[in-house]
């Protein structure tokens, strides 16, 4: 297929990507070897991918080459990937002949900045389909906008009629003559009226729609700046709430005030039930694995997946990066932290295969699962579904969904039990995933 | 002409407009603004043709066509829907459940005339 990628392992292109940024700052492969004190022909080796590197060397070529070492080792960031992969792919369906995907490393290699600005038009464009999907919604089912049209119709319908029998009825009875024209005044004023009311509303709207960002947004961007773990609530608890909302400038209405209001307040719920220096300490000496940990928080799998996802990472204890998503019971994505190398969209849903969906049709069993990517990257889920809110007798209970993530290392065995998942059908490559929306978002 | 049109419409001004225009037209026009009783003022009036509006204070003239269509005495009656421009799903729906014409506001008198005797006259299907 002509907009498959080739499925290679983002982490064994290291020697490609070397390559290609010293031929984009056009340095000899000698003086990049001499700058680094290697030979030019293990240079060579290294740059077609048939010497492993890391530690001091890799840091030395990174500096010399004046990148990020992680550019070279991971390539760009997996949700940058995938948006090239969905712009691609929707260029190719509009605009004729595919762009070449199997390079977006190369791509990105050379032209990083003309990378990050196709993908920061793609994650634009994204944005306003949905901004405009969000509208239309609002347009088909605004009970007011409804009312208001059909106010300024019948009004338009009334004036019409009327002006069309007083225009051909030269000879009307002065009764019906008089009646018409205040018929007409009246309708007249009422248009008036409604078409104000009308601009108003449409105004409200433009108003509100100048902020593309949602609520979940807003909070979302919060918790990112913070690393999702809040110093001052782990010591003082909910009562230190109020003052990290201060601080914050960036929540711009009072729905997002509160929806980071509720995230906070969970957050401190959580860290009173699971203290940091222990779940830290217990962690550490575990690994961090989920399955361990279980008896720590009494049986409430959730609460510690959030609370791994929510310890500050590295440290002394070299804490690993998680990564945490949590929908709805209708599986929307209500909360999520980030991971390198996992895309977890942010409109709609992910992949249908996560586990964090799988554990939606088995509520209360906690699952597990090694997940291949469409990149060759692999990571292990725990996920669980558990009801939120209090319990009542007779009360259907709120049930959400909430899977960690954590990147399994390169060199970790293959598990026979993997399971190949995308980024969600989006931006997804798995064109014949028996599990995939037609044509998915761009289709 | 002679019919007699029951037009059920609660814009009085809208009324007034297509009563003078339908009366000039021939037609013995009666009218009715609500929804909730207008079956009842249907039976008592028994017309030869029906204008009825979706929106009404009361009862929707598409849930009153319905009822019409269900009855026997009614199951015939030739009724032209008004509908407002842009609710399609509206004018879909008269027409799925048995409106034999449908007219979008704003419309011009002359429509209103036209398409209201081709209703009388058979019933057949027709719209704008």
């Amino acid at each position: 297929m002509a907009d498959r990628p080739v499925l290679v392992r983002r982490q064994s292109l290291t020697g490609t990507r070397i390559r290609e940024r010293r031929m984009a700052l056009a340095m000899r492969q000698s003086d990049l070897a001499q700058a680094v004190e290697i030979s030019a022909s293990y240079l060579n080796l290294i740059e077609h991918n048939k010497r492993k590197i890391g530690g001091k060397l890799l840091l030395d070529l990174a500096r010399a080459l004046r990148v990020e070492p992680s550019r070279l080792t991971e390539g760009m960031d997996a949700t940058l990937s995938d948006m090239l992969q969905a712009a691609a792919r929707e260029t190719a369906r509009s605009f004729g002949p595919p762009a070449e995907t199997d390079r977006i490393d190369e791509l990105a290699g050379r032209f990083p900045g003309w990378t990050g600005l196709i993908g920061e038009q793609q994650k634009r464009i994204a944005a306003l389909e949905a901004a405009v999907e969000g509208l239309q919604d609002r347009l088909s089912h605004d009970p007011v906008l409804a009312e208001s049209m059909h106010e300024v119709l019948s009004t338009v319908a009334a004036i019409r009629s009327t002006s069309d029998i007083l225009v051909r009825e030269p000879d009307l009875e002065a009764q019906w003559r008089g009646r018409f024209h205040r018929n007409l005044h009246e309708e007249a004023e009422r248009l008036s009226a409604s078409a104000t009311a009308l601009l108003a509303h449409f105004e409200g709207q433009g108003a509100r729609a100048e902020t593309l960002s949602t609520p979940q947004e807003q909070v979302e961007a919060v918790f990112e700046l913070a690393g999702h773990h809040f110093p001052e609530i782990e010591a003082e608890g909910a009562a230190a709430i109020p003052a990290v909302l201060a601080r914050i400038a960036t929540l711009a209405d009072d729905d997002a005030r509160s929806l980071a209001e509720r995230h906070l307040a969970r957050y401190a719920a959580d860290a009173a039930r699971l203290p940091l220096a222990g779940v830290l300490a217990a962690a550490a000496d575990v690994n961090f694995d989920p399955q361990v940990l279980l008896p720590l928080a009494g049986g409430d799998v959730a609460l510690l997946l959030r609370r791994l996802a929510a310890l500050p990472q590295g440290g002394a204890q070299a804490v690993p990066g998680f990564g945490l998503a949590i929908c709805d019971a209708s599986g929307a994505l209500v909360f999520r932290r980030r991971i390198s190398a996992f895309s977890i969209p942010r409109y709609g849903s992910g992949c249908p295969l996560w586990p964090l969906y799988r554990a939606l049709g088995r509520p209360m069993v906690p699952d597990s699962a090694v997940l291949d990517l469409p990149d060759g990257s692999r990571f292990r889920a725990w996920a669980v579904c558990q009801p939120i809110g209090p319990a009542g007798f007779g009360a259907e209970p709120v049930m959400e969904a909430t899977m960690l993530l954590r990147a399994l290392p390169d060199d970790a065995p293959a598990s026979p039990d993997a399971v190949p998942v995308g980024p969600g059908c989006a931006v997804c490559p798995r064109e014949a995933c028996v599990a995939r929306r037609a044509g998915g978002r761009f289709g | 002409m002679g019919s007699r049109v029951l037009l059920v419409e609660d814009e009085i001004n809208i009324y007034e407009a297509i009563s003078f225009l339908l009366s000039r037209d021939g037609w013995e026009v009666s009218g009715h603004g609500n929804g909730a009783t207008a079956l009842q003022e249907i039976a008592r009036l028994n017309p030869d043709v029906l204008v009825l509006d979706v929106m009404l204070p009361g009862r929707s003239g598409l849930d009153i066509l319905r009822d019409l269509r269900g009855q026997p005495e009614t199951a015939d009656l030739p009724v032209l829907m008004l509908t407002a421009k842009g609710q399609s799903k509206d004018r879909d729906l008269a027409l799925a459940l048995g409106a034999n014409a449908y007219l979008t506001k704003p419309f011009s008198n002359s429509e209103m005339v036209e398409t209201l005797r081709r209703v009388a006259a058979g019933g057949q299907k027709a719209g704008s």
